[in-house]
């Protein structure tokens, strides 16, 4: 599992940094190295165009795992150069940002955007997302397919009039969830399932934003 | 008098609805003219509810008005813009002002219409939003509180019998009779043997079926909804005989083929009725009725 990410537009993040004069910028070793959207060569590119815009940077960083503990000793290491910023711009994903803003009490911004949590594919460097932690999982009854994520319009009882050759209304490349657990289920010969009428789901399961302490 | 679509649904008499859109604001003199035009020419009207995605007049108000000029309106809902919260409290408004024929849709994606970064609700979908209407009926709504005064609906959903695969498309189908449907309107059909192999499953069912026609005004958009439009497939020969017609005369010819369809239909008892949608032509309607011998 990564958390995937992507560049968000450069205008929106010279417009949060327009009051800051200097820049800490930060990067992670793990889903945005992957992603190449915050290992070291996008951080070194950034330094370089902020640069250019008349920014001075402070320093910059790589954290192994930007989400975890042990962040926090590396901001530390690097304490006088983040200090002396006067705000961070992050390449990690969302929980990075937030890791950081906690443990350096800093000004932070994000430069990426975070758009899901992605499984990886067997095709080579693709990841895509197949479970939005609803609270609520009814793959059993689909075949394990969710189409809580994976329909367009998060439907429990069967396609919507707007598939067409197994593809979806919204975009004719997208797979339609409906007709591949259609699928699914007839080559298990699990078909009667699809005849279960779900009810609507409960949306309020579990406390958001989750929590949870493991002893 | 209006005679009550549930009364219309079970004389056994061939049923024709067709539809009514709203306006894009508030000048409601064309939908007023479209009302006047065709309420005592069909047994009743749907009002579609932001249909394609596309904001309008709400489908609410425009039963009312379909009441108010002497019709008997279908109320179309969907499931992409209310939760369930606001569907169950729109279904007592519409109850209590008269309107007694729901439609129950899921509704396209919001990514169709002109609002595309709007957030869409799917919290119910069109079997969902059936079963909630009958729950709604025994004196309950969703939360599982009791209602101070009920409804009572004569409900409705659609089918795609085009779609391709078809099989899912026939189990939802199933689904909806079990979940409270009394009646179907389909999408576009143009294959009248297709349809009659549609109708093959969909007579066990029990349930009324009215045949979607909708109204073909020119060779180009047959041939756009057949490339592109999921579920609507129009064949050759119907294309050929509009792109053959006389220069000026291919909404002519799409109104006899309209017409020589419901009369088929109706002639050949393959189902219960038809629904006429003549998008952007309502007026030409009275002439598809005239052709079919209506
Ligand atoms: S239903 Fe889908 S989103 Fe919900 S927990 Fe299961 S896989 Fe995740
Ligand atoms: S086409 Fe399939 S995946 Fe797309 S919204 Fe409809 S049922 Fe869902």
């Amino acid at each position: 599992m990564i958390s995937v990410t992507e560049y968000k537009p450069q205008e929106e993040v010279l417009e949060f940094l327009e009051k800051c004069q200097s820049v800490y910028i930060i990067g992670c070793g793990s889903c945005t190295t992957i992603t190449h959207t915050g290992g070291k060569a996008e951080v070194l590119k950034m330094k370089e165009s902020l640069a250019e815009t008349g920014k001075e940077i402070t320093g910059w960083m790589v954290i192994p795992t930007a989400c975890d503990e042990l962040a926090k000793d590396a901001l530390k290491e690097a304490g006088d150069e983040i200090q002396s910023a006067d705000c961070l711009l992050i390449m990690t994903c969302a929980f990075g940002v937030q890791n950081i803003a906690m443990f350096t009490g800093k000004p932070v911004f994000p430069a990426l955007n975070t758009i899901f949590i992605g499984k990886e594919q067997t095709t080579p460097g693709l990841f895509s997302e197949v479970c939005r932690q609803c609270g609520d999982c009814v793959l059993a009854w689909t075949g394990g397919i969710c189409p809580v994520v994976s329909c367009s319009k998060g439907l429990l009882n069967g396609p919507c009039g707007g598939t067409d050759e197994g593809k979806c209304e919204v975009d004719s490349d997208k797979d339609c969830a409906w007709t591949m657990i259609y699928n699914r289920l007839k080559d298990q010969g699990r078909l009667d399932l699809f005849d279960k009428e779900q009810p609507p789901k409960h949306y309020q399961s579990g406390t958001r934003p989750g929590k949870i302490t493991i002893q | 008098m209006v005679i009550p679509f549930k009364e219309i649904l079970n004389s056994g008499k061939f049923i024709v609805t067709s539809e009514i859109a709203p306006p894009k604001g508030t000048n409601l003199d064309n939908t007023i003219h479209h009302i006047d035009l065709l309420k005592d020419k069909v047994d009743a009207l749907n009002a579609t509810d932001n249909q394609s995605s596309v904001m309008r007049y709400p489908s609410l108000g425009l039963c009312l008005l379909i009441k108010e000029h002497g019709g008997e309106p279908i109320l179309q809902m969907t499931c992409r813009d209310r939760n369930r919260m606001a569907l169950e409290s729109d279904l007592l408004f519409a109850y209590s002002r008269g309107i007694e024929n729901v439609l129950c849709l899921t509704g396209d994606s919001m990514v169709v219409g002109d609002h595309k970064g709007a957030k869409q609700v799917f919290d119910l979908e069109s079997v969902q939003l059936l079963r909630a209407i009958r729950l709604m009926e025994s004196g309950e709504d969703l939360g599982g509180n009791e209602l101070d005064g009920v409804v009572e609906f004569c409900a409705g959903a659609i089918v795609t019998p085009e779609a391709h695969p078809v099989e899912p498309q026939l189990l939802k189908f199933k689904k909806k009779v079990a979940a409270g449907a009394e009646f179907f309107q389909t999408q576009a059909v143009y294959d009248l043997d297709n349809f009659r192999k549609f109708m093959e499953y969909a007579i066990p069912l029990n349930t009324k079926v009215l045949a979607g026609i909708v109204l073909l005004t020119s060779a180009r958009m047959a041939r756009f909804m057949t490339a592109n439009l999921p579920g609507i497939f129009v064949p050759d020969n119907l294309i050929d005989e509009i792109a053959g017609a006389e220069k000026g005369m291919a909404l002519q010819t799409g109104i006899e083929i309209a017409g020589r369809m419901i009369k088929t239909i109706q002639e050949e008892s393959i189902c219960d009725g038809v629904h006429i949608m003549a998008i952007g032509r309502e007026d030409r309607v009275p002439d598809i009725l005239a052709a079919a011998g209506l």
